[in-house]
């Protein structure tokens, strides 16, 4: 229709002037609050504008943000990693984020690599441990090249045992470590004896427990979980207390009847029962799924994958392929537990940033009141922040649903175009490493994915879709 | 360097309420270390050896347990106020709920599904990927901004032609649309008279002149500065050309700018010839002949084309309201003024120094200008007039590093003194324009000036002319009548038009030249 047979409702961008004496004419207008996209490049500001809209990215998107919400994770089982996640042979181990060599690796991480050199009996000293991974005898791998997910170092080495998620839609499979609790871990670069021996109890008789369980159980679908515990004040992020209660109450039948001993199965309760963040690899894992049957979708600004390595912050879009967009990675400046300060902290680490990718975690802070404080706010800026990342995501995930917003579904399929155009960075919950290796978690907070990754990720999408 | 440890028995909070007490205590002044903690063996152990507790005086896992560390008074102070933070219920007031404005047009246009146009002022750089932005997403735009490359015009009007859409600029600062003021523009009566503009003053002179004459204007639509140079071709005039002519709403179309590049005229003149409604074409100093060839309405001014657009509309024949009054020169003999000869006009729309030039140098000769047309001529120093001199102070050279004078008078203030104090000025010219987006008052924050000008002159035995005109309408925000009143007060003479003001100077230097 001509704008002359239009009734003018006019968006402004620039001089507030401007909308402000249209109104006062009495016309209708919008204030844009503008700043310079993408950070002021105005380069990727002009590829930028030549996406948006675009039919062929519309669409990319439209097939990309379905097969997510198509996908169904389910439990499937618990393996030896070398067994079944592919390309894991010989001495090679998985790790947190974007590639990375040994040396640039930051100390929890090279911690959590000499204690899985240990595990796996390559090295029986530290200092051989350290000498193996510098002479270059050991392999290192991003956990999302393999199907695979690890929270914090991330570190996955060929013994360990792995949560089996399969997802019947895309017929693909998606693997998680298992979360050995809090305090000296792994994953927080604690390499000691302790540490070892929890490893080794987890691949015996944990693993053989859950096993015998599984078997009895059956697969168990995770979506449901996931939605009940949104409704329980989880964001199966940093909160999975109510996650993990639901888990055990499935798992509680099954290993009774299974043939595993009452010894083992009273230790593996208590195990499991004792670590409020079990489910957390669990649901990484669900969410790793769901994201991986959006790849690959030619076009699609639709982000995949967020993850950190502890040095460089990394995103993948569904439209370029196995691609890392990738900056420094963030220092948090979150809350602290008595004794320790940004000073101590190391980096943004770990690939858990896929729940907020899968529309889970820092999205859906609306469904976890008791964790707000971490930003310094309220149940109020929860709800902002989950409506924020309505701004930036395709759609929303009606199989996760929040009370606090009259059950709407959480936001999900974060579109970099939006990012980028809108400067709503993408809002994760995090916990906080110590930046020496062993030391563990020294806090928790929100970070926000850097605009950087999101400029260079649109650009070379750009770069795939030849002007029209 | 004190420290102190408090146990709050059998009180419960999560460790997370428990944090972000320890990191606002830790951020108090003369606190160096604080910890809100439960009192659970482990956490005892963390503050042991963070050095924060000495004793843990039989606290248990349900005991809440403050240690601060820092200067003795600072964390008694802390301490007390941390436990009477524990007791307070927390506070509801935030801002959580409120809706998030829109931070991108795409944002923007989710809000309002119904918006249709984009106004576009942002920095030139990136004005191009924005006016794209609203382009795809299918609304019309207005782009104010300037210093778009050449180039990007081109692709910004090729995409808005092939998607039926109106592209209004860059380099657009006036346009009315469906009654709407966009950018700088007056307060006119809704009509039958649609206009297209390649300067903004024009179009603002055009309709506030027709709103004054009783006609009224159904659209205005503006093209921006470069639309009619050969490379861009006239893309937006065209376009506003057909959108007129299939408006119905439109009786009469006027056509504004400075002559185009020849081959754009032609074609311009030809998709107007069959608009099917009559065009009165205003290439302001463009030769007549070629437009009345095709059965169009040339106007030699703005006023001109004012007047005709309302006699085509209303039928009736549009009635200058004024004309012109005997000028009187000076009293013969008077010695401080016999070197008084020559017109200064200082301008702050382009277009009227434009137009100005052109009557000026039509009938008086050494009329120089800082951009110079018709038979004026390059004045050399622009801080420095010389003989008849019409300065655009919207100048690039004039506004590097200053607002523009019709938001920011200063300049055109200090140059008016300059120019009073010259006993070789006769004739001081001047433009005020109303409307959104123009000073709030811009006849109190000339009037002062106009009479120390007035009277420094008569002081040094001159009398000194000083003629200008206001444009702008009764509607306006700032009041036609009253902003007359008060210009006249200060003894400006005043015209209805820029042109008739133009005039006025001419025969003030004529008959001061017969004299």
């Amino acid at each position: 229709m001509p704008l002359f047979d239009q009734e003018l409702t006019v968006l402004n961008v620039g001089l507030s002037a401007f909308a402000d004496a249209i109104r006062l004419a009495g016309g209708k207008a919008v204030e844009i609050e503008w700043s310079p996209p993408a950070g002021g490049d105005r380069s990727a500001g002009l590829t930028l504008a030549r996406l948006v809209n675009d039919p062929r990215v519309e669409a990319a998107n439209r097939a990309a943000f379905a097969a997510y919400l198509a996908a169904e994770p389910v439990l499937e089982g618990i393996g030896r990693a070398a067994e079944v996640i592919p390309g894991l042979r010989g001495r090679t181990i998985l790790h947190a984020g974007p590639p990375i060599a040994w040396q640039k690796m930051c100390g929890p991480m090279q911690g959590a690599v000499i204690g899985a050199i240990l595990f796996e009996g390559w090295a029986s000293r530290e200092n051989a441990a350290r000498a193996l991974a510098e002479r270059g005898e050991v392999l290192f791998s991003p956990c999302h090249h393999h199907g695979a997910v690890g929270p914090m170092a991330g570190v996955i080495s060929p013994s360990m045992p792995v949560w089996i998620v399969r997802d019947p839609a895309s017929g693909r499979r998606s693997f998680c470590n298992l979360n050995e609790g809090l305090g000296k871990v792994l994953r927080f670069g604690a390499n000691g004896t302790e540490v070892i021996e929890r490893l080794a109890w987890m691949a015996t008789t944990l693993k053989t427990v859950l096993e015998a369980t599984l078997g009895e159980a059956g697969p168990i679908a995770l979506k449901p979980l996931m939605a009940q515990a949104l409704h329980m004040g989880d964001e199966v992020h940093n909160r999975n207390t109510a996650a993990t209660s639901l888990l055990l109450r499935r798992l509680l039948p099954p290993m009774l009847r299974s043939r595993a001993s009452r010894d083992d199965i009273a230790a593996a309760i208590a195990f499991i029962a004792g670590n409020d963040h079990f489910f957390l690899n669990l649901s990484m894992a669900a969410c790793k799924a769901m994201l991986d049957a959006a790849r690959d979708v030619a076009g699609s600004s639709m982000v995949v994958a967020m993850a950190r390595n502890g040095v460089e912050f990394g995103i993948q879009l569904s439209g370029t392929g196995d691609c890392w967009f990738m900056t420094a990675s963030p220092v948090v400046d979150g809350l602290y537990f008595p004794g320790y300060s940004i000073a101590d902290a190391a980096p943004d680490l770990g690939d858990s940033a896929i729940t907020e990718t899968a529309g889970l975690g820092g999205f859906a802070m609306a469904a976890a009141p008791a964790i707000v404080k971490f930003v310094g706010g309220t149940p109020d800026d929860a709800i902002a922040n989950t409506r924020a990342m309505g701004h930036v995501t395709l759609g929303s995930n009606g199989g996760f649903t929040l009370p606090a917003m009259n059950f709407a579904g959480t936001p999900a399929g974060i579109d970099a175009r939006r990012v980028l155009d809108s400067g709503l960075l993408p809002v994760i919950n995090t916990g906080i490493a110590h930046r020496q290796a062993g030391i563990g978690q020294i806090g928790a907070g929100i970070t926000h994915a850097p605009l950087a990754c999101f400029t260079q990720a649109v650009t070379a999408l750009a770069a795939t879709l030849p002007d029209e | 360097m004190a420290s102190l440890a408090k146990i709050v028995r059998n009180f419960y909070r999560d460790s997370v309420t428990l944090m972000h007490l320890s990191a606002r205590l830790s951020a108090l002044p003369g606190v160096s270390q604080a910890s809100a903690v439960m009192a659970s063996e482990r956490n005892l152990a963390l503050l042991r050896e963070a050095g924060l507790l000495a004793s843990d005086a039989g606290a248990g896992p349900n005991d809440l347990l403050l240690a601060l560390a820092g200067d003795e008074a600072a964390i008694a102070a802390a301490l007390a106020a941390a436990e009477q933070g524990l007791y307070e219920a927390p506070s509801t007031e935030n801002g959580g709920r409120q809706q998030q404005p829109p931070r991108s047009l795409e944002m923007g246009l989710e809000e309002t599904p119904g918006a249709n146009l984009a106004l576009i002022s942002t920095p030139g750089d990136y004005a191009t990927a924005e006016a794209m932005k609203a382009l795809r997403l299918g609304l019309h735009v207005m782009l104010f901004s300037d210093n778009v490359p050449v180039a990007d015009e081109i692709a910004l009007k090729r995409y808005a032609a092939a998607h039926a859409l109106m592209m209004m600029g860059p380099d657009c600062g006036t346009a009315i649309i469906g009654g709407v003021p966009l950018g700088f523009a007056n307060v006119v009566r809704r009509g039958g008279i649609g206009l297209v503009g390649a300067s903004g003053t024009g179009l603002q002179q055009v309709s506030s002149l027709i709103d004054r004459l009783g006609g009224g204007i159904s659209q205005a639509v503006g093209t921006g500065g470069h639309d009619l140079s050969a490379e861009i071709g006239g893309m937006t005039m065209r376009q506003g050309v057909a959108a007129l002519a299939a408006d119905t709403a439109t009786r009469v179309i006027v056509l504004i700018s400075k002559p185009p590049a020849p081959p754009v005229a032609a074609q311009i003149l030809e998709e107007a010839r069959q608009a099917g409604k009559p065009v009165i074409v205003t290439f302001i100093g463009a030769d007549p002949g070629p437009i009345a060839a095709l059965g169009l309405t040339p106007a030699k001014t703005l006023e001109d084309a004012a007047v005709a657009a309302v006699a085509l509309e209303t039928g009736r024949r549009g009635e200058r309201s004024h004309s012109l009054p005997e000028e009187r020169p000076r009293p013969a003999g008077e010695e401080g003024s016999r070197r008084q000869r020559y017109v200064r006009g200082l301008y702050s729309g382009g277009t009227f120094c434009y137009e100005a030039s052109l009557l000026l140098g039509e009938s008086l000769p050494d009329v120089f200008s800082n951009t110079p047309v018709g038979n004026a001529l390059k004045l050399d120093n622009v801080w420095q007039s010389h003989a008849h001199t019409l300065l655009d102070l919207g100048d690039d050279v004039f506004t590097r590093g200053r607002p523009h004078p019709m938001i920011d008078p200063r300049l055109r203030l200090e140059r008016l003194a300059a120019e009073a104090g010259d006993p070789e000025t006769a004739v001081i010219l001047l433009d005020i324009v109303l409307g959104y987006g123009a000073h709030p008052d811009p006849a109190g924050a000339i009037a002062p000036a106009i009479e120390a000008a007035i009277a420094a002159a008569r002081a040094s035995g001159r009398q000194l002319a000083v003629v200008g005109f206001v444009c702008g309408t009764a509607a306006d925000p700032q009041n036609l009548e009253q902003q007359e009143a008060r210009l006249t007060a200060a003894g400006m003479k005043l015209a209805q038009s820029n042109a008739e003001a133009a005039r006025r100077a001419v025969r003030i230097a004529t008959a001061l030249r017969g004299a």
